[in-house]
């Protein structure tokens, strides 16, 4: 029995759920996970993360999301450099000297990451031991975590995972006979957070809460009585850690679109036995409303091809809203790793016959696209003005991670951005 | 290990990035972990290229570690080769590679490809972008050029009649205004009648390059990145270099002196025609309350030291800091520094920066993007002169520093953040006007009144000894002391009481230190 049959979901013709899935190997063009610092830094108001690197994760972070006008970050990079290399200094004794130094500088950090780098990896620095190190000198003022953001193991929002992942161990277990209590996971906007939360409780869902939460001290609690609901499609090891705690995870499509949201509430409110009744009742003006911001924009889209480099995971989903709810055609769905389990539903309803495919060569996948000539390309920065130059329509993946694009009331918001590019070369006559 | 919250450059194969992406015919093979991809973007997103950078990367993952990275990166340079047909390849490294040591130029070479090979060697945990762009030139210039060293001695001859030819050597992809100074370089030397053989790196072939032996001299637009390069030139060619940069009015007329002697042409015409507004718009009164104004420069050598000699020079500021990021040219900073009765800063580190501004409170910053950071969040008005490059520092208008138009943009550009002089007196005049009071900006910036000047006041507070304190009429009377100045005024004041052990500080106080340091 396919997931989504378990669900009860109107299935497109045969889904992609056993569809191949072409695998390819050569030049990635994706970011690492050190790039999820971007938006974590500031989702997670007294963390800090310092990335333990070499002068390009520096320069990576500072470069990737335009940040430098913007008040100081609270991300950093300790540069590794040849001494340490050469034996001359002692990279703990050095990690310690600008973790204290850094401290000094920010007293309201409460919880500090050391992130790990391609660099650190290779040379095997031990930062986990760092952290429980440097924890035991600075509790109970400053926490200190660790993971890795590097690039030989991780694709850009596999650093949230990476993230999160690490503070499943920090939080708090649920006192014994807690009761039924559900989770969500993944970084969300603000205003995405607060809308769900009216939501679950509109359907009586108590004690909801999310991971990561705003402050580090706000860690909510974990156990057999957790049920948790991904947000974002990434967080294949934080699921894991969370199901080793206890917490059980509610299947679902991701909550992007009008569909995909109601699926998403509809998983939690079966598991908490909400009456059908009450369920149409609260969700169905707002689901009304989405519907009415994705019409805005079907006439631009409907019946449009679109081509998905990989980026951040959240191509399938993407593209089973824009098939399904705007009418577009994938012609290529593209994403660095392929969690079938975790997308069981979201494959289901892709329509039949859309091209998957997981890691990159991207000159072979260039060439294809444009063989392909599609209507809309979905692609990273280092790819998109070179596709505009040769008459190719994009849209830049990265947005669709710093906009708040999940849940009823960003639906419109999120079709409007794919319409957007084919508007302005519409409205262009330079 | 060190600490870094922004940093001035990228790593040195970005450097080479540089190089290839502003020439033509050119490709790099970079052995690379995933992610290092990101470095497309400056050119794509900050510069706005419409090609992609001429770079094919590796992108080994972890478990390619243990395997062979080596196949991994021979079968990307074979690809390249087939796909992109350069006439020249480079092959390196970037930092997490050169811990595996694969020998990215060693493997190429066994390929066999019917292409010259440029191997770079680049430390990454020991040089940076600046240096990897001029090591990138150097090795590149070396391989196509070095066929056509004449045997040692002899001499260059000019046949008798022909117009003098030069190099421009330095102009590279993502460099400050390298496309508007270069375009403005050309329009010189054409009035100069001075013809140009090779423009390198920017436009270059790999076959361009084996012929800049043909021109008479060179001319090093951005040391940091020609310097190396230009040097090897007059080594084996014997051809001289304009070192001159010509940025500003003075080191614009030295430079058409210089190249006009090398060239043997006669300058006076473009001289006595010469197109700036700086000279006359400086002497003009309206600029009077630019005298004496208290500034602080930081950027790259080559523009950190013209910018002093513009700011002392042509404006009438006063040089209180000079500091740069390029280590490699530590000792010309130093140079200049002497000239304004100053110590250079030699940094690479933002903190130091940002702890320099915050003690000499200066009135304008001329710095890079990251001292515009910094002047913000100490209230201070700033220009930026130098890289590091933002997508601001791409105008869609021609808007060089270099020559005479250069230094009407630097005019503008850095007198535009100032206040008016009239308005700074009407300031002074009013402090307590609720609309019209400190943190307010310069009226035709438009900006709201923000309380940023309160909270660069601690800088000096902390250094004071906690014994001293302020009477609450002698805090008001600092109040009324324009914000750009009452840091000092509030550091002279307590310096003031120190010595002379008052743990009080009155109005009295302050006047008399004010009269004190006045003298």
């Amino acid at each position: 029995m396919s997931a989504s049959a378990a669900l009860d979901l109107p299935m497109m013709a045969g889904g992609c759920g056993a569809a191949p899935v072409l695998r390819e190997r050569g030049q990635r063009e994706v970011f690492c996970g050190l790039t999820g610092i971007i938006w974590l830094h500031r989702k997670i108001q007294d963390a800090f993360f310092l990335v333990v690197g070499s002068r390009t994760c520096a320069h990576l972070i500072q470069s990737a999301a335009g940040v430098m006008i913007f008040a100081e970050p609270r991300f950093a990079t300790a540069i590794i450099d040849e001494r340490d290399l050469a034996g001359l200094a002692d990279c703990n004794e050095e990690l310690d000297r600008v973790v204290t130094r850094l401290l000094e500088r920010r007293p309201d950090i409460k919880l500090l990451f050391l992130v790990g780098s391609c660099p650190s990896e290779v040379i095997k620095l031990d930062l986990s031991r760092a952290a429980q190190r440097l924890s035991r000198v600075f509790s109970p003022k400053v926490r200190v975590l660790n993971y890795s953001g590097s690039g030989i193991e991780t694709t850009f929002t596999q650093g949230e995972d990476a993230c999160l992942a690490a503070l499943v161990p920090e939080m708090p277990a649920s006192a014994a006979g807690a009761s039924r209590a559900l989770l969500v996971v993944g970084a969300l906007a603000e205003v995405v957070e607060d809308q769900m939360r009216r939501l679950f409780a509109a359907l009586g869902i108590g004690a909801v809460s999310f991971l990561p939460p705003r402050r580090a001290s706000e860690l909510p609690a974990v156990g057999p009585n957790t049920a948790y609901l991904l947000a974002q499609p990434f967080l294949a090891d934080t699921a894991r850690l969370l199901e080793q705690r206890g917490a059980t995870r509610l299947e679902a499509p991701f909550p992007l679109g009008a569909e995909g949201t109601t699926l998403w509430l509809r998983a939690a409110a079966d598991a908490w036995g909400v009456a059908p009744a009450l369920f149409h009742a609260v969700t169905a003006a707002g689901e009304e409303r989405a519907r009415a911001g994705i019409a805005r924009h079907r006439d631009a889209l409907a019946g449009k091809s679109i081509f998905f480099f990989p980026d951040s995971q959240l191509e399938i989903p993407l593209a089973r809203f824009l098939a399904r709810e705007l009418a577009m055609r994938p012609i290529e769905v593209g994403t660095p790793y392929l969690h079938r389990q975790h997308l069981a539903t979201e494959l289901d309803l892709l329509p039949a016959g859309t091209m998957l495919s997981e890691g990159q060569h991207v000159e072979n996948q260039l060439d294809r696209c444009r063989a392909a000539r599609p209507d809309l390309v979905v692609c990273g920065l280092g790819l998109a003005n070179p596709l505009e130059a040769e008459g190719i329509t994009t849209k830049w993946s990265i947005e669709l991670v710093f906009t708040p694009i999940q849940g009823y009331d960003q639906a419109g918001d999120l079709a409007g951005l794919f319409a957007r590019p084919l508007d302005r070369r519409a409205r262009l006559a330079v | 290990m060190q600490l870094a919250l922004w940093t001035y450059e990228g790593p040195p194969h970005i450097g080479a990035m540089r190089i290839a992406t502003a020439m033509e015919g050119v490709h790099y093979v970079l052995h690379a972990p995933q992610g290092d991809t990101y470095a497309d973007l400056l050119f794509t997103m900050i510069e706005r290229r419409s090609k992609r950078p001429p770079v094919t990367y590796t992108t080994f993952q972890a478990r390619d570690l243990g395997g062979d990275t080596a196949e991994l990166f021979m079968t990307a340079a074979r690809e390249a080769f087939a796909r992109f047909q350069p006439q020249a390849m480079l092959v390196g490294a970037s930092c997490t590679a050169e811990l595996i040591q694969d020998d990215p130029g060693g493997l190429a070479r066994t390929l066999g490809l019917p292409i010259p090979i440029v191997p770079l060697e680049l430390p990454a945990y020991q040089r940076k972008e600046n240096w990897g762009a001029s090591e990138t030139f150097y090795q590149i210039v070396r391989t196509m050029a070095q066929r056509q060293v004449p045997p040692p001695g002899t001499r260059r001859l000019r046949a008798e009649g022909a117009r003098a030819r030069c190099n421009i050597l330095g102009p590279t992809a993502l460099g400050f205004r390298h496309r508007d100074d270069l375009r403005e370089i050309l329009g010189l030397l054409a009035r100069l009648g001075v013809d140009v053989n090779v423009v390198a790196p920017m436009g270059a072939t790999p076959a361009d390059l084996a012929r800049l032996g043909d021109a008479d001299f060179n001319i090093v637009l951005y040391p940091e990145i020609a310097q190396q390069t230009a040097s090897w030139l007059t080594r084996s060619f014997g051809q001289p270099s304009v070192r001159t940069v010509p940025i500003g009015v003075g080191a614009t007329r030295d430079f058409i002196r210089e190249v006009a002697a090398l060239a043997g042409v006669d300058a006076t015409a473009v001289l006595d025609d010469e197109t700036s507004r700086l000279p006359w718009y400086a002497r003009s009164v309206d600029s009077t309350y630019l005298t004496g104004k208290r500034v602080f420069i930081f950027g790259d050598a080559t523009h950190a030291v013209a910018a002093a000699r513009v700011a002392a020079q042509e404006l009438g500021f006063t040089v209180v800091g000079l500091g740069t990021y390029s280590r490699e040219f530590a000792r010309d900073v130093r140079e200049a520094a002497k000239l304004y009765g100053i110590e250079a800063l030699i940094t690479d580190d933002y903190m130091d920066v940002e702890a320099q501004v915050a003690e000499l409170q200066p009135e304008l910053v001329l710095g890079t993007q990251m001292e515009r950071n910094i002047a913000k969040k100490l209230g201070i008005p700033c220009a930026v002169i130098s890289a590091p490059v933002h997508v601001q520092d791409f105008p869609a208008r021609t808007s060089p520093q270099m020559g005479f138009e250069g230094a009407n943009v630097l005019f503008d550009t850095w007198v535009h953040p100032l206040m008016m002089g009239l308005e700074e007196h009407l300031l002074a005049m009013f402090r307590e006007d609720f609309e019209f009071h400190d943190g307010a900006a310069p009226s035709h910036l438009g900006g709201k009144a923000e309380p940023i000047a309160e909270k660069a006041a601690p800088v000096a507070v902390q250094e004071s000894p906690a014994v001293l304190v302020w009477s609450k009429d002698g805090e008001k009377e600092l109040g009324k002391i324009p914000f750009f100045v009452r840091g000092k005024a509030r550091r002279n004041t307590e310096r003031y009481s120190t010595e002379r052990g008052i743990s009080t500080i009155t109005v009295d106080t302050l006047y008399e230190a004010k009269a004190h340091y006045a003298r």
